[in-house]
């Protein structure tokens, strides 16, 4: 019994930093719209920082006034990163923002450990809190039960503070409604940098407070960011209330989930998080979202068929790099053929984001369970390459066809969490079904037959298939089904109204794009001759995100061009530079800042100000506009 | 002059709402902006007080050209806004409401506080602490005029304030309105309903399809049934 009481006291504990981080990552939400990728980042940087300060200052006043400092300093990039970075970017769609930050995240990996090394640092104890509490013979570190009295002291003073300060008011009025704030006399800007500097203070504070439980790395963001992610999703967006709940309840499920069922111990929280959604779309003390006021998107050009010159070029195009293997070597072919698979993952999800307008996070599980529908199906039924190749995304299919059954009812922000919970459940349970995927150590030994087995006979059927998928899913966006897709997208009642059953349609595509994703893991298996847990991990689908909106997500095929520079680049920079991370994620960050349609949406206006002599009134870059929309 | 629009031109994405739209208002004077239905009555005070992004023209406001500034900036020199969809933050309660749209003390302007305006809007005084979501309209509409006048204008754009309202709140309204002058409060306030413009206003414009097509007393719009008649439905 006392050993149930330590384990759940341990959850309590465990709870604090999580509702730290994520109560900052609501307030930012509630606010400013944007989901802060980068919360995760700054929660290292507090732990960094602490580190530093607590070893450099010793006694009471070093630790617990490093402790603040840390919290303070982290907050002030956060001031300047929302100032130089992100009041740039408040009118760009709100994937821009999540792509925006994840690019700083990137960055910040790399530079903490160019400064603190790549070592794992264990930091001091905090001073008064050095002990263990005798409880019937279990023993509780005392600095647990501190942690444990903090996150109600903290939620009581955030309560305090949205309640019975102006500022409190005019935050909670802002989170309603922006435009009416400006309207009555409120500076927008720094009300929303205020708010952004309170959500990277108390992310940084449950940084630095880990520091006597854990060691500091710089792996540690993404670990808690998903984490941070499910409790604002389980407790609802913008509650701090719902995140001091959810954190208790994710930490809870983590620390006896291990207990009970440890054989899905890993997906129990996911499995909750998922059901929270199907039930509860918006939390358990969410608000459902009033329907945005959504002013369509101008598209710089209407989407159009390609001309026949436009389908000539295509064409020569595809011919040029057929002709690759006359003068490039293995390696070079081997890259060739990772780019042409990843163009096919790509204009997946672009077609379920762009004609669709459904923005999964949660992609790669359709790629990886095409790449492990190959292997099962080559390993343990030994049955022909090509019959692999027709039949393995019929595991991505389905996977897509009951994953997306429950994700359609839901959008935006929610639907691409529950994608997210989908393609993490499904990750672990080809992490932990040890037995049938081999768990960590994967499937090896997928190799392809004889006919495709050299690197250029494998180029040329991955760049085929490629060129195939891309076609047809262009020809789908111009069918009545494509109308009928872009139709749900731009208004969902409207659509119902014509009497086009719009759910049933986002279902279709939904299924198209994760069996289109499952070839490319079809393909993806054999080029690497195995099959691991990562490749339906979320690094994966955070790729394919930044493929898409690289390319340009308000293009009918920019997911085509986005793949290949992306792809390219980082196979680059991993050759060139050990800073990989922090050159691609400044890249990215430029990328959003100068060019927010992505590279085919600039190349577009480009050739439209060239065509008009006086473009009409959208500029290049996004003005940074006070009113909010 | 309170206020001067001049040359005001508006779009929205391609569509070219208001053109050259003009009109004055004087100190201490209540201003109608008649029309029907899309006229572009909310479009005008949309970018008089800059929400509209898209817009050129000149807006003197006291003197000072206020056409390039932020809308923040614009409410802070004293031209208050009530928008035509009330916009309540429901969430808040009565007071949260109003401490949203509380400003300093304006030399040139009546002074409102929360007493003044419970005095102003009985109603307000008995649901201090009732969410803004659970008010009826005529209500709701009573809190967004009192949540602007909190912020001390000196002139108020009052958008449609007898939309959708029972007979006896309407009359309620006419006497707030009457009351804001008496203080000093120039009004400018857009309406479909000519028997409620007449009973507040001095001056009237009537605008048609984005465009100013009658400026005059009330006494000689009354002058003029032709065009009384041709662009406004009554």
């Amino acid at each position: 019994m006392a050993f149930y009481v330590v384990q759940f006291l341990t959850g309590l504990a465990s709870a604090a930093s999580l509702f730290l981080v994520a109560s900052g990552l609501s307030i930012i939400f509630g606010v400013t719209r944007i989901v802060n990728f980068a919360h995760g980042a700054f929660y290292m940087i507090g732990a960094y920082i602490a580190f530093t300060l607590t070893e450099r200052f010793s006694g009471a006043f070093g630790f617990w006034g490093g402790v603040v400092v840390a919290a303070l300093a982290v907050a002030l990039i956060g001031v300047l990163v929302e100032m130089v970075l992100l009041r740039r970017i408040y009118h760009a769609p709100e994937l821009f923002q999540l792509l925006a930050t994840f690019g700083l995240t990137l960055m910040v990996e790399d530079l903490v450990v160019l400064v603190w090394g790549p070592d794992d640092l264990v930091g001091r104890r905090a001073p008064g809190f050095r002990g263990a509490v005798d409880f019937f013979g279990q023993n509780i570190p005392s600095y647990d039960l501190f942690l444990i009295v903090l996150s109600p002291v903290v939620l009581g003073i955030l309560w305090l503070l949205f309640q019975r300060t102006r500022w409190g008011v005019l935050v909670r009025a802002a989170t309603q409604d922006r435009d009416m704030v400006a309207a009555l006399g409120v500076n927008q800007k720094w009300l929303f940098t205020s708010v952004f500097a309170v959500g990277v203070f108390l992310a940084a504070l449950g940084g630095a407070l880990q520091i006597p439980r854990d060691a500091v790395h710089h792996a540690m963001d993404l670990r808690i960011i998903v984490d941070v992610f499910v409790v604002v999703v389980i407790g609802g967006l913008g509650s701090i209330v719902g995140a001091f709940v959810a954190a208790v309840l994710v930490s809870e499920l983590n620390a006896f989930g291990i207990l009970i069922f440890p054989k899905i111990s890993i997906i129990l929280v996911f499995l909750v998080m998922a059901v929270v959604l199907i039930v509860r779309p918006w939390g358990l003390f969410g608000k459902p979202e009033a329907a945005a006021r959504k002013t369509p998107g101008l598209t710089v050009n209407p989407w159009r068929p390609l001309t026949s010159n436009e389908r000539l070029a295509s064409l020569a195009a595809l011919v040029i790099t057929a002709t690759l293997p006359l003068f490039a070597g293995n390696y070079a072919l081997t890259v060739g053929s990772e780019i042409a698979i990843f163009v096919i993952f790509a204009v997946s999800l672009h077609f379920l984001m762009s004609v669709g307008g459904l923005a999964s996070f949660g992609h790669a599980a359709y790629f990886g369970l095409g790449a492990y529908g190959v292997a099962f199906l080559a390993k343990m039924a030994g049955l022909p390459m090509i019959v692999c190749l027709l039949l393995g995304p019929l595991l991505g299919c389905m996977g897509a066809a009951v994953f997306g059954f429950f994700a359609v009812q839901l959008s935006g922000v929610y639907f691409a969490m529950l994608t997210l919970a989908f393609a993490q459940i499904v990750w672990s349970i080809a992490f932990q079904w040890v037995s049938v995927t081999g768990g960590d150590n994967g499937i090896l030994g997928v190799w392809p037959e004889k006919w495709a087995a050299s690197p250029s006979h494998f180029y040329w059927l991955a760049l085929g298939v490629a060129a195939l998928v891309t076609i047809a899913l262009r020809v789908m966006v111009f069918s009545p089904f494509g109308y009928a897709l872009r139709a749900t997208r731009d208004s969902l009642l409207r659509t119902e109204a014509v009497g086009i059953n719009a759910k049933r349609i986002q279902w279709t595509a939904f299924v198209i794009a994760g069996t289109t994703a499952g070839i490319g893991g079809a393909l993806f298996a054999y080029l690497k001759g195995s099959v691991f847990p990562d490749n339906l991990g979320i690094s994966l689908s955070v790729d394919a995100l930044v493929m898409v909106l690289l390319g340009g997500v308000e293009t009918v095929s920019g997911g085509v061009i986005g793949a290949i520079v992306y792809k390219a680049l980082n196979i680059w920079l991993v050759s060139q530079t050990d800073l990989s991370k922090l050159v691609l994620g400044g890249f990215i960050v430029l990328i959003v800042v100068v060019f927010p349609k992505g590279i085919v949406g600039m190349l577009e206006m480009l050739s439209q100000r060239r065509r008009k002599a006086s473009p009409p009134g959208s500029p290049l870059i996004a003005k940074p506009i006070e009113s909010a929309e | 002059m309170k206020l001067t629009v001049q040359d005001l031109n508006s779009h929205y994405g391609p569509a070219h709402i208001l053109f050259d739209i003009g009109f004055e208002v004087g100190e201490g004077e209540v201003v109608a902006l008649l029309g029907r239905n899309g006229a572009g009555k909310s479009t005008t005070f949309r970018s008089v007080v800059g929400l509209v992004a898209q817009r050129s023209g000149r807006i003197m406001f006291e003197g000072k050209d206020v056409s390039a500034r932020p809308t923040h900036e614009i409410v802070r020199d004293g031209l208050g806004y009530v928008p035509e969809e009330r916009r309540i933050f429901t969430d808040l309660t009565v007071e949260e409401n109003l401490e949203v749209g509380r400003q300093p003390k304006r030399p040139n302007a009546p002074h409102w506080t929360r007493e003044k305006l419970f005095a102003l809007f009985p109603n307000l005084g008995e649901m201090k602490n009732r969410p803004g979501g659970r008010m009826s309209g005529g209500e709701q509409q009573m809190l967004t005029i009192a949540r602007t006048l909190m912020g001390n204008p000196s002139l108020v754009l009052l958008d449609e304030p007898s939309e959708g309202l029972s007979p006896k709140i309407v009359e309620q309204m006419v006497d707030a309105i009457l009351t804001m002058k008496k203080e000093g409060v120039s009004i400018v306030v857009s309406e479909q309903n000519l028997h409620f413009a007449r009973l507040i206003s001095d001056r009237a414009y009537i605008i048609e399809r984005g465009r100013i097509c009658f400026g005059g007393t009330m006494a000689e719009l009354d002058s003029r049934p032709d065009i009384r008649d041709a662009h406004l439905s009554l």
